[in-house]
């Protein structure tokens, strides 16, 4: 886990939170394929979530709780 | 006819979850751990889907549709960011630490792992008092659920008090012999139900709907389809939907049916999986059950006689034996979440109110029998409450998930920061209360601020306070500063 792994993780954290209500889209009344535009980015977004998540899980998983010398070696990479 | 083939449905799942419970039972062990965490052996299948069913309460298909019936289907956002987000952050930064903390340590409760740390059974004690306060009246609350939902499913033929007591019952019954893994595997099995016959309602109603366009065409026709269709409203402002997100999602976690799922975990491998699919399951269930609620009111249809409008769209398009099924499965979501919930509360106080105060030196079999007769009295306490029932389903839930919460932040800055104090953490945990509980009783204690709810606010209350508190005053001598930095691995 390298220092630039360190910072980036907590600021992709931010980001998932802060966009995950399209505020960009607000009051926004179009309707995408039988559905409400930000119902589309909520879906799209929490499946973006959940690959980050799984990045996280595959290359940073213990950063912050297990002690830096695990973590270098990148988790549970074979 | 339709009475019968009601009644059928849910007994026919009453039953199948006895039996799952008596094949759980004949695989426990007689000790206290395994009837509250199944010994910490739990795959990725059974931990999601156990954590997920049990945050399925009576919310997911009564108050969510019903709120984006009334408000808009906004919802399904703040219900994204809670859950999908928020709570899945916490599972790692809370849930992995706990985790492994529980693994090393043998800890059962959220309560038992802080008072080891900061040396003080008091503490312990006063965390399960606090976990117990909020928790009392969501069981209740859910009891209360479950007898409206059965009165209004059989035209009062099952009066509320019968339904509820029957559902008080059947909960005892099955949680004092399945323990947690017998609760868990009936989640898993109801958790897939549900989201299937979500799903099959979803697709049912939108093909009789003439496909999604139409449906939300028609909304849009209605008085209130801007209102519903643009995001935001005068009700969903960004500091209600923010406040609402952070406060629930912070409070999930700190749950202690949910909390305790921290500790359930068989490997690394099962909390890495449960983490990267939570997202996915959110958008899954809350997506097409909040749809309905908010289409529901574009056709016109009214509320029902109880006060729920999703039992009322699957009876407008939906066959009978289909629509018994969904809100037989509704039901079944509130008895796991209630089963699970009076599991913890038992653990709450036998692992840290009898144990600490009053037996210390209890053995593993001892504390095992006195858990399963604390599962009784709990329950039938709740539904004598719940036979006065004061509030509604909403506020009391909402009450109870801001409440949680305010134990969160203590929580985070304990696991993570060495020079967290008991001064510290004790004052945060009550100060956060105390505003918590006065913003919710007195007037003196407003409930928003500029927009932001309480709970949020005494959040950052008991933030400042666990944090400044800590650094004004030394760490008691039998504090463990260490013991949550030590050793942490998962191998």
């Amino acid at each position: 886990m390298n220092r630039f792994e360190r910072v980036v993780w907590p600021l992709v954290a931010i980001v998932l939170v802060a966009l995950s209500i399209p505020w960009f889209l607000w009051g926004s009344t179009t309707v995408v394929a039988g559905f409400p535009i930000w119902l589309w980015w909520h879906v799209g977004w929490m499946a973006l979530a959940s690959v980050v998540f799984w990045l996280f899980a595959t290359r940073a998983w213990g950063l912050g709780i297990e002690p830096p010398d695990r973590t270098a070696s990148g988790g549970e990479r074979p | 006819m339709t009475l019968a083939v009601q009644l059928g449905i849910i007994v026919g799942y009453l039953l199948v979850a006895l039996a799952v419970g008596l094949v759980a039972y004949r695989l426990s062990e007689r000790t206290a751990e395994d009837f509250y965490l199944a010994s910490r052996t739990f795959g990725t299948v059974v931990l999601l889907f156990t954590t997920f069913a049990t945050l399925l309460s009576a919310f997911t298909f009564f108050a969510g549709p019903n709120l984006a019936y009334q408000a808009g289907p906004e919802y399904i956002l703040v219900m994204g960011l809670m859950d999908g987000i928020i709570f899945a952050i916490l599972w790692y930064v809370v849930g992995y630490k706990q985790w492994l903390l529980g693994r090393q340590h043998g800890y059962v409760t959220l309560g038992e792992m802080l008072g080891d740390r900061f040396g003080s059974r008091w503490l312990r004690g006063l965390v399960a008092v606090i976990g117990l306060v909020w928790l009392f009246p969501y069981v209740m609350l859910q009891q209360a659920g479950a007898g409206t939902a059965l009165s209004a499913l059989t035209d009062g033929a099952v009066p509320y008090a019968a339904g509820a007591g029957l559902i008080t019952l059947f909960m005892i019954l099955y949680v004092v012999v399945a323990g947690m893994r017998g609760i868990a595997w009936t989640d898993t099995l109801q958790g897939a139900f549900m989201l299937v016959m979500t799903w099959l309602s979803f697709l049912w109603i939108v093909v009789a709907l003439g496909g999604p366009g139409a449906a939300t065409g028609t909304l849009a026709a209605s008085d209130v389809g801007t209102e519903f269709l643009g995001l935001g409203s005068d009700f969903y402002s960004p500091q209600w939907m923010l406040s609402t997100a952070i406060v629930i999602g912070f409070g999930v976690a700190m749950f202690p049916q949910v909390n305790q799922r921290f500790f359930v975990a068989g490997s690394e491998r099962v909390l890495k999986r449960s983490f990267a699919l939570w997202p996915i399951l959110c958008v899954l269930l809350f997506v097409p059950a909040f749809v309905l609620g908010s289409w529901a009111r574009g056709l016109g249809l009214e509320m029902g006689a109880d006060g729920n409008v999703l039992p009322v769209i699957l009876a407008e398009y939906t066959p009978v034996w289909f629509a018994a099924l969904v809100i037989a499965g509704a039901m079944a979501a509130m008895m796991s979440s209630s089963d699970s919930m009076l599991l913890s509360g038992s653990s709450y106080v036998t692992r840290d109110l009898y144990r600490p105060f009053v037996d210390d030196g209890l053995s593993e079999r001892r504390e095992d029998a006195i858990a399963r007769v604390i599962v009784v009295l709990f329950a039938l306490s709740t539904f004598v409450a719940s036979l006065y029932n004061p509030a509604t389903l909403f506020e009391l839930g909402d009450a109870a998930f801001s409440g949680f919460a305010q134990l969160a932040l203590p929580v985070v800055v304990a696991l993570y920061w060495r020079k967290t104090t008991r001064r510290g953490i004790a004052a945060g945990i009550v100060g956060s209360q105390l505003f918590y509980l006065a913003s919710l009783f007195t007037a003196t204690v407003p409930s928003t601020y500029a927009g932001w709810s309480a709970g949020l606010v005494g959040m950052l209350l008991g933030l400042v306070l666990t944090v400044g508190v800590s650094a004004l005053t030394a760490p008691a001598a039998d504090e463990r500063r260490a013991i949550y930095f030590e050793g942490m691995r998962a191998d």
